[in-house]
């Protein structure tokens, strides 16, 4: 289907699913329940889901193909949002003027960027790229706040000129009327839950950035990034020059990196620029490896799971933990909360980092790997009983 | 195999949409039904609290955090009522407000703008929250200030000391109690004049962000109004942690004062090098050399140790006032939590208490309601005396502290005195003032969202 | 000129913080080949070491002054240091004085254990694996180490000064003949420089001048022979970790009278020694140690105000900047082998 193969095809299926369905999928508790706390189905969380999902899949057809690892993405996601700010500000709210631009200068920034660091491989590459991310981080915070509002990040002032804007336009960014940040709300018994504009336009796009994904990965093309990662020398000597390739590669990441930004922006109108440091061009490098380096959806998985711990621990609290355990003696239930209290709300970095630990440890192939082990497990039970005895302790 | 899993799925969700779409016409809430963005229906209201749990300033988050706990158990009636018992109005019973019992959500801002406003978006979007307060930088504030204005909630900003918030930034739904950099400004000139001359020459580093440069900006025209001189302002990376080789050459500049525009670890850094190299040791154009850090906190203070020794700064509020209000909320807290509040926190204290009020006056958890109650709200007892929310650009006005670190602390929270009370008349400047905005600053309109 | 000679002393001493983080962190990439993010955890850890042994000799037994009172009106509790009670207030005061330079002692054990430690149960499970997993789970070690010291010491920097006799500044200008007060330089950081100079330099003869030092250098070179020949080299190996560990650390615990230790200041330096340990190139260590000097002086340089005002914002991106120009131009760094760490 679509030129697909047919195991693609499933995969596309699936990711297509989870994408439209998420706001019911993401809400599996009931909106008064204790549990509840674990609901990611609110438009916030989906729309970052799907925007570090749109950012890590590109991220990894540079990283998982080519095996260059770049430290600066985190770059082109800035500049994409800056180019949508500034649509907004010149021109209108509507999106339609922001996204293309986003797209096309984060390509441009690539260009550069890629043509210069490309010169050099390995760990060299890796600083290059970070140079020029760190450099546009610090600008971007100080001497070119004229640009880019500095610290309190880029947004709309009434003053803008905003030359598009019509009479009745909604003052929020929107597609052709289509207001991002609108929702209906569909209530069933205890369960609410909320299907948002934005959310669906970010998935909408995700879904046709995933089947570009898979469209690259399976062609000619992609065979010649892979052929880069397995032996750059043998290819250079059958006559290719892998530079074309690689910085073809830079370049539609770097696009793709640029489309989330947009899309950051898209959903909400402020472009801070932390969204260029380091730490943000590290978090991609750890989506990536987290969900599985060189997979297709691997990426999009780590890119989720990073998210929903930032969004989801860093809100549980010790009157959250003690509504929990209410239920236990009260020795008890002090105890308990005084045990997980280190792991939840301020703690949730740490959470985080054992789960970066147990993961690259127990599952070398991230997310995936974990994915494709529980289905072996399945599998092989329903294959032969006698033997889940031996597969269990592996796992 | 998976073929088999997937067609089930398939199935499963055909079926849901299908069953949501025969029921669809009864089941749907209309949004336009609420009059206002998470109107509380049931016996509860929802607080969003959202501070700096990780990074640099999460101590200050946590101090923060605990401040705003104990504004909820005395609006709710628990505890012993702290500064409700001394506070001017009296709207509040202590039954929670207008009858409804007061919960929080929490969240963490990381001190950036991007996570801090996905963290309160969570809780407009999730938790419902009416109102979101706290925050201990002023990038956050602008950014989370802008997010409410738009959703349709009351943000009661945190810590934020840029003259922006309520300057250019300012919001119809955003209020500031905290002071700013022209406010820390006016009280700090007169009194440096006084112990340190009119005829001064001073150097100034400033943090190379915005926060810096309105700081350093309101700093230089208030010495310069005294008769000060600026020899010069040198903007330092926001990341830099060594500040030796910006410290250095100061005293060949030819000043005999050095003014830190920085703010936590940056002036933690900055003042400990400048004490290294000895320059309060030294006697520069025949006067004694001095270091002024126009913005201080009991957490800074703490973290440069020894060195802020008679080094003075101004500070919002401080636990050694002796207010009633401000005894009143000392007393709960430290019974509370066995230490002083610091600045942060009273300011979250209060802003929770003053949100609460308002909306018992208004009567209705409307931001537009709450809003029209706070604009030019005239209050007194929750300490720095007699205070006014101000209408034009709903930044507060009352008393501002001039603070120097203390020669002899007796203990670990006893870093700083105070030296002066600045009255509010010399600290009070036009809301058209051009370092905020100037007139083509407004508030927009109030924003009741849904 | 003052300012100039003002601004090298600077930028020695500035470098001399990051050839230290950047010669452990080479060791560790140059013997076993791994991308180690938690390197600056560690130079974070030996900070704390101070910080620990200075709280250690603090703690006090309590004493209930009826006389005063504290800030809610209850008696005043009085704490005495026990070593003011075991050893005489004087000496017990000069021990708490002296608790950093005390803590070097106390470090060196400690690192090297935390440092056996990381190796023998995680970093060695790793040298086989792609350089991303190794960063991953290394950076997830770097972020528990760093919660946990927030867990126990909190998110504030904790002052911890030097010893009273080193603190003060030294006129440098009036030895070299300038006016007083033109160029002064604090003691601290003058001690910190010769310290990490004693440091680079013992490391150094200790790869230069032992057996030790011969095998591990071989193995640098190429491990697969070295073991062919019957050596075990994987203890070495074990030992090198614990040696690059112990010098993260004595950096972390010398720097923390010069600026308040914190529990991010490990990530603070992750990015920056980084870029020195690729400047200097990959595998060397006289690489990574020049780089570190290079970088501290013209990072000085930058922020003089002449240069500034030239060229304004230079020094948000001076380190970047030569990062980059050196790597076009010098495409394994200042002395990089070939072949290390460029698939």
């Amino acid at each position: 289907m679509l030129g697909m193969n047919k195991k693609d095809t499933a995969l596309m299926i699936v990711v297509a699913i989870l994408a439209l369905g998420a706001p019911i999928l993401l809400n599996p508790f009931p909106t008064e329940s204790a549990m509840a706390q674990f609901n990611a189905g609110y438009p916030d969380l989906m729309q970052r889901f799907a925007i570090f999902g749109i950012f890590a899949i590109g991220f990894n057809i540079l990283f998982g193909l080519t095996g260059y690892l770049s430290f600066g993405h985190a770059a082109f996601l800035g500049v994409g949002s800056y180019s949508v700010v500034w649509m907004y500000k010149l021109l209108d709210y509507n999106v339609i003027w922001g996204l293309p631009l986003a797209i096309a200068t984060a390509g441009i920034f690539a260009l550069l960027i890629g043509f210069i660091s490309l010169r050099r491989s390995g760990i060299y590459f890796s600083i290059l790229t970070l140079a020029f991310a760190q450099m546009s981080f610090n600008l971007a915070y100080s001497v070119l706040t004229p640009i880019t509002n500095g610290e309190t990040g880029l947004q709309v002032y009434t003053e803008d000129p905003q030359v598009l804007l019509g009479a009745n336009e909604a003052n929020a960014p929107h597609l052709f009327g289509l207001v991002m940040n609108q929702s209906s709300k569909l209530s069933m018994g205890g369960w609410e839950f909320t299907f948002n504009n934005g959310y669906y336009f970010c998935a909408v796009i995700l879904m046709l950035m995933f089947y570009l994904a898979i469209r690259i990965f399976r062609s000619p093309f992609g065979m010649m990034l892979r052929a880069i990662k397995s032996n750059n020398t043998r290819m250079a000597y059958t006559g290719l020059n892998p530079r074309p390739y690689a910085l073809a590669a830079f370049v539609i990441s770097g696009m793709y990196a640029g489309l989330a930004g947009g899309l950051m922006a898209a959903m909400d109108p402020l472009a801070g620029a932390e969204r260029m440091q380091w730490t943000a061009s590290g978090e991609v490098v750890l989506m990536t490896i987290l969900g599985g380096t060189g997979t297709l959806i691997g990426p999009v998985l780590g890119a989720g799971f990073i998210k929903y711990f930032e969004n989801i621990f860093s809100k549980i609290n010790d009157n959250i933990l003690h509504g929990w355990f209410s239920f236990l003696p009260d020795g008890l239930e002090d105890f308990v909360v005084f045990i997980i209290h280190p792991f939840i709300g301020k703690g949730w970095h740490l959470t985080l980092g054992i789960l970066f630990m147990l993961v690259v440890i127990f599952l070398p192939g991230g997310l995936v790997e974990g994915g494709q082990r529980i289905k072996k497990l399945i599998t092989s039970k329903k294959d032969d009983d006698s033997n889940t005895a031996k597969t269990e302790p592996a796992e | 195999m998976s073929k088999t899993t997937m067609t089930r799925r398939g199935v499963l969700k055909t079926g849901a949409v299908a069953g949501a779409g025969v029921a669809l016409p009864t089941i749907f809430t209309a949004s336009s039904a609420a009059a206002y963005t998470n109107e509380p229906t049931g016996s509860t209201v929802k607080f969003g609290f959202n501070v700096p749990q990780t990074g640099p300033y999460a101590d200050e988050g946590m101090d923060e955090l605990r401040a705003q706990e104990l504004a909820v158990e005395h609006i709710n009636g628990m505890g012993d009522g702290g500064a409700l018992n001394t506070f001017s109005s009296k709207a509040l019973g202590g039954d929670g407000v207008l009858g409804k019992k007061v919960e929080f959500v929490t969240g963490d801002t990381q001190t950036k703008s991007d996570a801090a406003r996905a963290s309160a978006k969570s809780m407009i979007e999730k938790d419902g929250v009416v109102m979101i307060n706290g925050g201990s930088s002023s990038g956050v504030a602008v950014a989370v200030q802008g997010l409410c204005q738009e959703a349709g909630i009351i943000f009661m900003a945190g810590l934020t000391h840029s003259n922006d918030t309520t300057g250019k930034d300012r919001k119809a739904n955003g209020f500031r109690h905290f002071f700013n950099a022209y406010m820390s400004a006016a009280a700090l000139a007169p009194v440096l004049s006084k112990e340190y001359g009119t005829d001064r020459r001073a150097y100034h580093l400033t943090a190379d962000y915005t926060w810096g440069w309105t700081q350093q900006e309101s700093i230089a025209a208030a010495t310069e109004a005294m008769g000060w001189e600026t020899v010069n302002n040198v903007l330092t990376p926001l990341a830099a942690t060594d500040f030796s080789s910006y410290i250095a050459p100061v005293l060949n500049s030819g000043a005999d004062v050095l003014v830190l525009n920085h703010y936590g670890g940056n002036m933690v850094n900055s003042l400990t090098n400048a004490i290294q190299f000895g320059l309060r040791d030294k006697v520069v154009n025949g006067k004694q050399f001095e270091i002024v850090v126009p913005l201080y906190s009991e957490l800074m203070a703490a973290g440069a140790g020894e060195n802020i020794k008679g080094v003075y700064g101004s500070m919002n509020w401080n636990w050694q006032l002796q207010d009633e209000g401000t005894k009143a909320f000392v007393q709960s807290f430290g019974k509370k939590y066995g230490r002083p509040p610091s600045n942060s926190a009273q300011t979250c204290y209060a802003q929770t208490l003053l949100y609460a009020d308002a909306v018992a006056r208004a009567g209705s958890f409307n931001p537009c309601a709450v809003a029209e109650a706070l604009e030019g709200f005239e209050f007194d007892g929750l300490g720095n005396g007699p205070t006014l929310y101000r209408a034009d650009d709903h930044q507060c006005f009352k008393d501002v502290l001039v603070m120097k670190g203390r020669d002899n602390p007796t203990n670990e929270y006893d870093t700083l005195e105070v030296v002066e009370k600045t009255p509010v008349d010399q600290v009070t400047y036009a809301a058209d003032h051009a370092m905020f905005g100037g007139a083509e600053a407004s508030l927009g309109t109030c924003n009741p969202g849904a | 000129m003052d300012a100039i000679i003002l601004q090298i002393l600077n930028g020695l001493d500035k470098g001399s913080a990051y050839a230290l983080i950047a010669l452990g962190l080479t060791l560790i990439f140059g013997t076993l080949g791994v991308v180690n993010f938690a390197h600056g955890a560690l130079f974070m850890i030996g900070a704390f070491c101070a910080v620990t042994l200075s709280k250690i000799l603090s703690i006090s037994f309590e004493t209930i002054d009826p006389t005063q009172q504290d800030f809610l009106g209850n008696p005043l509790v009085v704490k005495t240091p026990y070593v003011h009670a075991w050893f005489g207030p004087e000496f017990g005061a000069s021990l708490i004085d002296w608790a950093v330079p005390l803590s070097i002692l106390f470090s060196i054990p400690i690192m090297i254990g935390i440092g056996f430690i990381m190796e023998r149960g995680l970093i060695k499970h790793f040298y086989k694996r792609e350089h991303a997993d190794q960063i991953l789970v290394t950076f997830g070690l770097a972020i528990v180490l760093q919660e946990l010291v927030k867990y126990f010491f909190g998110a504030n920097p904790i002052p911890t000064g030097a010893p009273d006799a080193l603190t003060g500044a030294f006129d440098f200008g009036v030895f070299l003949g300038f006016d007083a007060n033109t160029v002064i330089y604090p003691y601290w950081r003058l001690v910190y420089f010769f310290f990490s100079a004693l440091v680079i330099g013992g490391v150094f003869a200790f790869l230069q001048f032992t057996t030790f030092g011969m095998v591990v250098r071989a193995g640098m070179a190429d491990r697969e022979t070295v073991g062919l020949l019957g050596i075990n080299i994987d203890r070495r190996f074990t030992i090198m970790f614990g040696i690059a560990a112990a010098v993260a650390g004595l950096a972390g615990v010398m720097y923390a009278p010069i600026n308040s230790p914190n529990y991010h200041m490990g990530m603070d330096f992750l990015v920056l020694s980084f870029v020195v340990v690729v400047v200097g190139g990959m595998g060397s260590l006289p690489g990574a140690v020049a780089a570190g000097f290079l970088l501290g002086v013209l990072e000085s340089f930058a922020s003089m105000n002449e240069v500034k005002s030239l060229l304004p914002g230079i020094d948000q991106i001076i380190i970047y900047l030569v990062a980059i120009i050196i790597l076009l131009t010098r495409p394994r760094g200042l002395m990089g082998r070939k072949g290390v760490m460029e698939e």
